[in-house]
């Protein structure tokens, strides 16, 4: 398939400029493309301003999706007042997205969902490793085990949750698997010797 | 579990599962009881963890379709269906109008497909075996369209990003068709076995209750939240897929309890059939697949899609670094957020009572897992 010569270049897209066959790693990628996102207007963002200033620095649409950028420590607060005061009151989803080579290595995202406005938007948060959040518990129930999940997996702890403990993996397992310095291969191979009998790793 | 529900001295802690023929695969709940009496439940799961997130982090977008077939076996169409809209949303890209009725006609058959296979296993666990057998009949009209359709029964495979994995078969229409007159009427013949046992009235009547609040507290979604009376299905309220040219309606209960989300589900297996039959009459002529790059290389950006799987809201995040892989793939997948309430829910229950709430929550382990 990487034989096609004549890939449909899309808008927004810049065209490889030369068919080079180096089937890995590309010796000179292009300039760090960035998110082209659009600023985010309307009351909501107004309310956020006002109340948070610049603890909440971006309001941006991608592809018809709201979302906003905050300082890790008004991401509570504004869950709080998100939920009592502008009828965010469905947490769908709290993630992790990780990138290494940044100083503040994660990216904390929230998925919330209004049923009045019928709208879904996303709170996002940089956070730099060891960094504890606050948890969301308190405001969301939900986020229990959603926030454990990221703990298993990223190994971000949130500050004051009720239950911090893994959640999919066993609970003596070493290491965070979705880390992007953990290779898909890397396991806890001293866990499986011991706890199965069998050879680790593959 | 908070301590102040243990009575200490006549607490008793009861393991169930993970090998337990009632838990739906391998889930393991660690009871704390009082006599019969539930003072609360703790799951524990991973069993099937298999990394899905990082396998899709490790392979190119199409790579990773047949993957997502493998979480909720019991809906592989949804999980494919909600996947390729959401590489779809990155790339800009629409499937065309014949993909789309096909689309609609394949996940509805398997919404169907899943609640059979739910009734037959959750009257199993309350003591009728006999449904069971029955939901196995239909769902194999069911299961023989898709083998013909893609060659596999479970997991399908059936869609590609941008549009079909196949052209349709000569006779599809003829077939769906005919499954659908079959399954109508077995529906009603369910409901005379069910509806109005007593045993089956008695065992599901106020257990396992969670109200709309609540169920919003937990994030819990799809027919659960339809039965606790909150009118709200993502095929409704954020139409994707062509959904809003059919007439369906969107069945809720009162009580939230067991009995309503049973009588939820069985409306829309009903309901599903309406959307088949009126989809299949108008599937358009047209290519079936929309103008996509073979190599697939969506512009730096991120999305979350969601569609309304037969459990509940499926969704897919996905970050991409402009490369021909996901820089991160997060699926929130529904049966792990609902599994969360079962603590809620089986708190002053019996004993006996788990096994229904854990059948009317249901979930695939697979996809708690992933």
């Amino acid at each position: 398939m990487p034989e096609d010569d004549k890939p449909e270049v899309k808008p927004g897209q810049a065209a490889p400029p030369a068919a080079a066959k180096p089937p890995a790693a590309k010796p000179a990628p292009k300039p760090p493309a960035v998110m082209a996102v659009s600023p985010w207007e309307g009351e909501l963002p107004a309310l956020l301003k006002q109340r948070f200033g610049d603890q909440v620095p971006e309001f941006s649409t991608y592809l018809g999706q709201n979302f906003l950028v905050a300082k890790p420590e008004a991401i509570v607060p504004i869950l709080e007042l998100l939920r009592f005061e502008a009828d965010f009151e469905y947490l769908v989803d709290v993630t992790a997205v990780d990138y290494p080579q940044r100083a503040e290595r994660f990216d904390l995202v929230y998925v919330l969902y209004s049923f009045g406005r019928n709208q879904h938007i996303r709170v996002k948060t940089q956070i730099a490793d060891g960094y504890k959040p606050a948890t969301a518990t308190r405001v969301h129930r939900g986020a229990n085990w959603l926030e454990r999940e990221v703990f298993d997996m990223f190994g971000i702890e949130f500050a004051g949750h009720p239950d911090m403990r893994r959640i999919l993996l066993p609970e003596d397992w070493e290491g965070y698997p979705l880390r992007k310095d953990k290779s898909i291969l890397a396991c806890d191979n001293k866990w499986i010797e011991e706890h199965l009998g069998i050879e680790g790793g593959q | 579990m908070p301590d102040q529900t243990f009575l200490d001295s006549t607490e008793l802690v009861l393991n169930m599962g993970p090998q337990h023929p009632s838990t739906h695969g391998v889930l393991r709940v660690v009871l704390k009881l009082d006599g019969e009496k539930v003072l609360g439940a703790d799951c524990v799961i991973g069993y099937l963890h298999r990394g899905v997130e990082k396998i899709g982090e490790n392979r190119t977008y199409q790579q990773f379709a047949p993957y997502v077939d493998r979480m909720d076996y019991c809906a592989a169409v949804s999980n494919g269906l909600g996947y390729c809209l959401a590489v779809e949303k990155l790339l800009n890209a629409e499937a065309p109008p014949r993909a789309q009725a096909v689309r609609v006609v394949l996940t509805e058959l398997n919404r169907v497909a899943s609640h059979l296979i739910w009734l037959g296993t959750h009257a199993l666990d309350i003591g009728a075996i006999t449904p069971l057998f029955y939901v196995m009949r239909e769902r194999e009209e069911i299961l023989n369209i898709f083998e013909k359709y893609c060659g596999a029964r479970l997991t399908t495979h059936a869609f590609r990003i941008g549009g079909l994995q196949y052209e349709t078969y000569d006779g599809l229409e003829a077939d769906v068709k005919a499954a659908c007159d079959h399954v109508l009427p077995k529906i009603d013949e369910y409901e005379r076995l069910l509806t109005g046992n007593r045993i089956w009235v008695g065992r599901l009547t106020n257990v396992g209750v969670l109200n709309a609040a609540d169920c919003k507290q937990y994030g819990v979604t799809g027919p659960m939240l339809r039965a606790a009376g909150v009118k709200w299905d993502l095929r409704k309220a954020q139409p994707y897929s062509g959904y809003q040219q059919y007439d369906f309606e969107i069945p809720t209960g009162t009580h939230g309890d067991t009995f309503d989300r049973y009588l939820v589900r069985m409306e829309e297996m009903r309901q599903s059939v309406r959307i088949i039959r009126q989809a299949v009459e108008r599937i358009p002529e047209g290519p079936i697949m929309a103008k996509i790059p073979k190599v697939i290389k969506p512009p730096v950006g991120e999305a979350y899609v969601s569609i309304e799987a037969p459990k509940g809201e499926l969704g897919y995040f996905i970050v991409s670094d402009g490369s021909a892989q996901p820089y991160r793939l997060r699926v929130r997948p529904p049966s792990f957020v609902n599994l969360q309430a079962l603590d809620q829910m089986t708190r002053g229950a019996l004993v006996a009572d788990v096994v229904a709430i854990i059948g009317t929550l249901d979930i695939v382990l697979g996809e708690v897992d992933r």
